[in-house]
């Protein structure tokens, strides 16, 4: 059983297409790199991985669960997916331990001691212990994603979604972020990352699905992508950001 | 302008003699005894509806910004409702028309229609504020809480409000004040609060200069300690690391 499958997924904002007829799967122990040029429907695609996004058509099934069935628990779903965000999105009036320790408490229904240890530890593995009593505000941007990515660990999810986690980012912090994702893949998570980084993808991913106009144009093994994309649109897009 | 009389609050509101320490006894009050129970009832009529209008307009502005179509009108239309029509002709409407197509509300003191009527009016207002409040914030801010796992009211809870409400304490600061200012719209309805009191003492007493005076002094000191009642909410609340929050 796939940890995440989607199959034919199509979305509409009022008669407007967004999503026609994407279908993929990422194995448990999967990572999997979606890419595409801006518009292309990645962000949106991945949103609908854990129903941020609802979708009109198709499924999306996570370890056995159906994210548009009503009856499903979302929210328990949810708790259990972790995600990452272009912009970091960490609670800005707590604290970065309370950033960690609050959904652990609320949701999962764990002491506070008991969270507080956890984000702690989650702290140490990005870096970032010495941040612990600050708030987001007072920290850079590529300090707020490695908690972000903390936070995401703190609930023990069997994957986790990346959406675009280095693109609000200065350059120079862009390879802190990602030091911590290549070691998360290499630890076996299960990731699903919308990202324009190729050398991550590169580095880490098993599979590389590129998207344009809302649909998935190619969905190969990372070597049979680099070496010899099929469509068109994949190489003219690779050709643009690889070549400078 | 003939020469001030401050001793004006001294006298006696019955045979108009000057009473000695200012204040009566025995069940006779003077002016300044009335002018003290006319704030209090003004204050009371303030602090009463500002509850009111915080609660629901709190509500309201909340259920504005939900995902669900007949919150959102619920919201709207309760907004609009209060915010149309005249505070005066809203005060008239409860003193008068309610009572009567609501038989039960007949015997409501007219206290507590005009704190009804003042804090429905002013929660449209308020409505107005939660809702840019929590709009201001990015929907990344939502997704975020949902995707920890948060339930749609814990997301209010724990990641929504408690950005929004910092974000709109000075508006909500300016609503406060307001509240105390248009409490004087209870005169109508015969509220004896300051407003009231005014407009009698000065035809009994010809004193209209220090009656007036004394009454804005009050008026200006009650919306004042407010405003610093918010702020020093505001200071303690305040954000580390986020614009005016410090580091």
């Amino acid at each position: 059983m796939a940890m995440i499958e989607m199959k034919n997924v199509g979305k509409w904002y009022g008669t407007f297409q967004v999503l026609t007829d994407c279908s993929t799967r990422v194995e448990k122990g999967e990572v999997i790199v979606v890419c595409g040029p801006s518009g292309s429907g990645k962000s949106t695609l991945i949103k609908c991985v854990n129903g941020l996004e609802p979708f009109q058509q198709g499924e999306v099934i996570i370890n056995g669960i159906s994210v548009g069935d009503p009856k499903t628990d979302l929210p328990k779903l949810r708790a259990r997916v972790g995600m990452v965000f272009q912009h970091f999105e960490l609670f800005p009036h707590m604290s970065i331990t309370e950033n960690l320790s609050i959904a652990q408490v609320k949701v999962l229904g764990r002491g506070k001691d008991e969270a507080r240890e956890r984000g702690l530890k989650l702290l140490d593995r990005v870096g970032l212990r010495a941040q612990a009593d600050k708030f987001p505000g007072q920290l850079s941007g590529g300090q707020q994603q490695r908690v972000a990515i903390a936070r995401a660990l703190s609930m023990d999810p069997i994957c986790m979604l990346f959406d675009e986690p280095t693109s609000a980012l200065d350059p120079e912090m862009i390879n802190e972020v990602l030091d911590v994702m290549v070691e998360l893949a290499q630890e076996g998570m299960t990731m699903m990352v919308v990202t324009h980084e190729m050398g991550f993808a590169r580095k880490v991913a098993h599979r590389v699905v590129f998207m344009d106009q809302g649909r998935i144009v190619e969905d190969d093994k990372k070597e049979a992508f680099f070496g010899s994309p099929r469509s068109e649109r994949a190489q003219q897009f690779l050709s643009k950001i690889l070549h400078h | 302008m003939s020469t001030w009389d401050w001793q004006v609050f001294c006298k006696d509101t019955i045979d108009g003699e000057i009473v000695p320490r200012c204040f009566g006894s025995a069940g006779d009050i003077t002016y300044l005894d009335w002018l003290l129970s006319a704030w209090g009832w003004t204050l009371s009529v303030s602090l009463l509806a500002l509850l009111v209008a915080l609660l629901l307009g709190s509500i309201m502005g909340i259920l504005r910004t939900a995902p669900h179509r007949g919150w959102v009108l619920l919201g709207n239309a309760w907004t609009e409702l209060f915010r149309n029509i005249p505070l005066l002709v809203q005060i008239f409407l409860w003193y008068h028309v309610v009572p009567a197509l609501i038989p039960p509300l007949r015997g409501v003191p007219s206290f507590l229609l005009v704190v009804l009527g003042l804090g429905l009016f002013t929660s449209a207002r308020i409505s107005e504020q939660v809702r840019a409040g929590i709009q201001s914030l990015t929907g990344g801010q939502r997704m975020a809480g949902l995707a920890m796992g948060f339930t749609l009211p814990q997301t209010y809870r724990y990641v929504l409000l408690p950005m929004a409400f910092r974000i709109v304490i000075p508006p909500l600061t300016s609503e406060s004040m307001n509240i105390v200012k248009n409490s004087a719209v209870a005169f109508a309805v015969s509220i004896s609060e300051l407003t009231l009191f005014a407009l009698q003492a000065q035809e009994e007493t010809a004193r209209g200069i220090e009656i007036y005076l004394a009454v804005t002094g009050l008026y200006f000191v009650s919306a004042f300690a407010l405003n610093r009642v918010f702020h020093f909410v505001e200071q303690r609340v305040r954000v580390p690391g986020m614009i005016g929050g410090g580091t």
